[in-house]
């Protein structure tokens, strides 16, 4: 395959591709993609976002009962778990900048620690009390009005979807930042040239770790803050 | 680009060694390379594939309709038919077409870079590309989809009983592939410009390609999404577009539209450039107005996202909103028009050769004015209401994306033929052929636009009531005959050339542009080392045409190896 690097290891310590003159131009390619992609990310969220606005627009009332379901509380604390995750995300990047091996493994695995009790708390506060409450979407939805708060069924649905839609979605880049953070970690652990020599390996999966953050920070009081 | 590190004799010596396509032979050096020009090759057997089927499609559709009580179909194998047209088309072809084949395998020569920033993310997009394409054909042959490709609801997500979920699931994932080849171009553009390529020393081809890379880039995920939501309603059940369950399908419209209508400029934006390229080089000028050119490209793509209303003029939409879709629809005609009239200032006291792409050029230019000024009937609010929904929309739309596009990716893959393939394609064959696609077109389009306005409407397959329509279906159907003889001829000389055409020089035309002063075909890695530039772009020296190999090129001595320049 065409794309091995075929420099000497001895003249490049880190990994130059072929199609790179250097060092520089390989790195800022890699940041230029990794904004890029963001860009696309945020297309991807901003459709279901321009749908939540049309839906919170026609059923205002109606999603400010039902959104009471959902615990602020727990919300408030995921929400923290994903700030301080972040925190140790920009630790990671600083003490890879420095080259402190060790203390970048603990960065990334205080991150993904953090991550992991987001996860937990999600599915286990979270979405199993609306499969109890019978508020997932489906041909059971609302069969225990309680649990509604008043709203109606229709609008109560087309909030839920939206909110395991969205939620979920925000999940799965959860999981995926995980693995990636995960790999990386095990990278940093071996000391492997390819992230040690040069901290962009490490400010990409950065970047990408904000941004699933900063949705986050938009999602939690979309759904949780609703205003009477 | 007067400056380049190969002289003749080394260029000599250089076509003795392996170039791209003799270096690994074997299926698996095809199949996990990274280099972009095959990955280009690999695009362009995938979408002349699909462009048979979406070809094999359309010519059921016009034999369909040469009676006024239909030949053949039945009227939900009919709209199956139309469907599979319309999905194999726009998905597989007209998207991937020109982006993925031409500007592939000539972005990074075009740049003076060795490959495209992410060869391993090229390649995953071509994979990712025939997946889709792979499920939209599963979702054919189990029994097709009937929603059109624009895939409305409630009607694909409710009542369609095809296998539609599995169709659109292939829609969805082909969307990632285009995404993966605009991040490249991006960063490719951004990043990897030979010393001395400033942006505006670039190529319009490059300028059209960047514009349309930053359309994929903004329009496709949210095309994902909706489509994604259509699948989950399809799965689930839920409602976000479903009037049942509380959902708007008018908001799919919204969202479909956001994205569908700049992917028409995904389409017709390569095709610009290409035909830039090859009206500059085949007028022996340089472009007229080279910067209105290449900003009126961004501005097709910012415009591009704020026209989508006007598909929804009869979508209850409010009135008030119509008038400002339709006013900014009428200013996308704005940089269009600047396009049409600097190619048109360009020709004038050229050199002009009537080489076959040339021919397809000005086809080009002809056609694709007709198309869009048939535009400016359909983006006024008033006359759209009367014309939507009818065979007046259907030729239009073809005007610019077979007359358009279709049209440059033919003089495209014709001009960089020799490039690609280092042989030459039979001149005179191409230079007919180039007239028939003309011919054929025009007589099947025409028809369309005068059905149209007599009212006749798009999607039915027959026309009992109107029996007064068959005339004019009959030339549309010769014409469409015509158009697929002369769509199948370049296949099969092409494919002859391969072996017999004669030997193509590094530069038959006397063109201007890096990627023509490496070898045809080009080694692996392009270039032996990173040109420099130092001139400007199409800057035609006034050397005649008749030795143009090497005439005009300056050796520019002592250039630094490429890769050792900061060590």
């Amino acid at each position: 395959m065409a794309s091995i690097a075929h420099h000497d290891a001895d003249e490049f310590p880190v990994h130059v591709h072929h199609q790179f003159e250097d060092i520089e131009q390989q790195n800022e390619s890699y940041i230029v993609g990794m904004w890029t992609f963001l860009v696309t990310e945020v297309m991807f969220f901003g459709a279901l976002f321009l749908a939540y606005i049309l839906y919170r627009w026609n059923y205002q009332p109606d999603f400010y009962r039902v959104h009471e379901n959902l615990s602020p509380l727990w919300g408030g604390i995921n929400t923290t778990l994903l700030l301080l995750s972040s925190f140790t995300m920009v630790m990671g990047v600083h003490f890879a900048q420095l080259r402190d091996r060790m203390k970048v493994v603990g960065s990334l695995g205080a991150t993904i620690v953090l991550a992991t009790g987001f996860l937990i708390i999600k599915f286990t506060q979270e979405w199993p009390i609306k499969f109890h409450e019978h508020l997932v979407p489906g041909p059971t939805f609302g069969t225990m009005p309680e649990h509604l708060h008043g709203a109606s069924p229709r609008a109560a649905e087309i909030f839920f979807s939206l909110y395991f839609l969205m939620t979920g979605l925000h999940a799965i880049h959860i999981i995926i930042g995980i693995l990636i953070i995960g790999v990386l970690a095990g990278l940093w652990h071996k000391g492997k040239t390819i992230v040690t020599e040069d901290y962009v390996p490490t400010e990409l999966v950065g970047l990408y770790w904000h941004f699933v953050d900063l949705v986050w920070i938009f999602l939690f009081p979309l759904f949780y803050l609703i205003p009477q | 680009m007067s400056a380049t590190v190969v002289n003749p004799g080394e260029l000599h010596e250089e076509q003795e060694q392996l170039n791209y396509l003799t270096n690994g032979k074997s299926l698996k050096s095809w199949l996990l390379t990274g280099d972009h020009k095959r990955i280009a090759i690999l695009y362009l057997i995938s979408t002349a594939f699909f462009f048979m089927v979406g070809g094999f499609a359309a010519s059921m559709i016009r034999l369909e309709l040469t009676s006024p009580a239909g030949v053949l179909l039945e009227s939900e194998t009919y709209n199956k038919t139309f469907s599979a047209h319309g999905i194999v088309m726009i998905f597989l072809f007209l998207i991937p077409s020109i982006p993925a084949v031409i500007g592939n395998f000539v972005l990074p020569l075009m740049l003076g870079a060795r490959d495209l920033a992410f060869p391993r993310l090229n390649l995953l997009s071509w994979y990712t590309y025939m997946l889709g394409g792979i499920l939209i054909m599963i979702g054919m042959i189990l029994g097709g989809t009937e929603a059109g490709w624009t895939f409305y609801t409630p009607l694909s997500s409710m009542y369609s009983h095809g296998t539609i979920t599995i169709t659109i699931l292939g829609a969805f994932v082909v969307g990632f592939s285009s995404i993966f080849t605009g991040i490249n171009f991006i960063v490719t553009i951004h990043k990897m410009r030979a010393p001395g390529m400033t942006w505006f020393r670039l190529p319009l081809f490059v300028w059209a390609m960047y514009a349309t890379s930053v359309i994929i880039l903004l329009g496709t995920p949210v095309v994902a999404i909706t489509l994604g939501l259509v699948m989950t309603e399809r799965i689930t059940g839920i409602g976000i577009f479903s009037p049942e369950l509380g959902g708007d399908p008018v908001l799919f419209q919204h969202m479909f539209w956001f994205y569908s209508h700049p992917a028409v400029y995904i389409m017709i934006l390569p095709g610009f450039g290409v035909i830039s390229e090859i009206i500059a080089n085949f007028s022996r000028k340089r472009i007229f107005g080279y910067h209105f050119v290449a900003f009126s490209s961004l501005a097709i793509a910012g415009l591009g996202f704020l026209v989508w209303g006007h598909h929804m003029f009869i979508s209850s939409q409010s009135m008030y909103q119509s008038v400002v879709f339709s006013l900014i629809s009428f200013l996308v005609a704005v940089p269009s028009a600047i396009k049409v009239f600097n190619w048109t200032a360009t020709l004038y006291k050229g050199n002009i050769r009537l080489q076959a792409p040339m021919i397809y050029a000005l086809c080009f230019l002809g056609l694709f004015t007709i198309g869009g000024l048939t535009g400016l009937f359909l983006a006024s609010a008033g006359t759209d209401v009367h014309l939507t929904g009818t065979y007046f929309i259907v030729a239009h739309f073809h005007y610019v994306m077979v007359g358009g596009a279709i049209t440059a990716f033919l003089g495209g893959v014709h001009y960089w033929w020799p490039k690609m393939t280092g042989r030459m394609y039979p001149e005179k064959i191409a230079q007919v052929n180039a007239l028939l696609v003309f011919i054929g077109f025009t007589l099947t389009f025409i028809p369309q636009f005068i059905l149209g306005f007599m009212g006749m409407p798009r999607r039915y397959h027959y026309y009992y009531f109107a029996p007064e329509f068959q005339p004019y279906h009959i030339a549309s159907s010769l014409g469409a005959s015509i158009l697929a003889i002369a769509f199948l001829i370049p296949g099969i000389y092409l494919v002859w050339s391969l072996f017999k055409g004669e030997k193509a020089s590094a530069n038959p035309w006397g063109a201007h542009g890096l990627e023509w002063e490496t070898a045809s075909p080009p080694d692996t890695h392009n270039f032996h080392h990173i040109p420099i530039v130092t001139d400007e772009v199409y800057d035609f020296p006034g050397v005649e045409y008749a030795h143009p190999s090497h005439g005009h090129k300056k050796k520019k001595g002592d250039l630094t190896p490429a890769g050792k320049e900061n060590h």
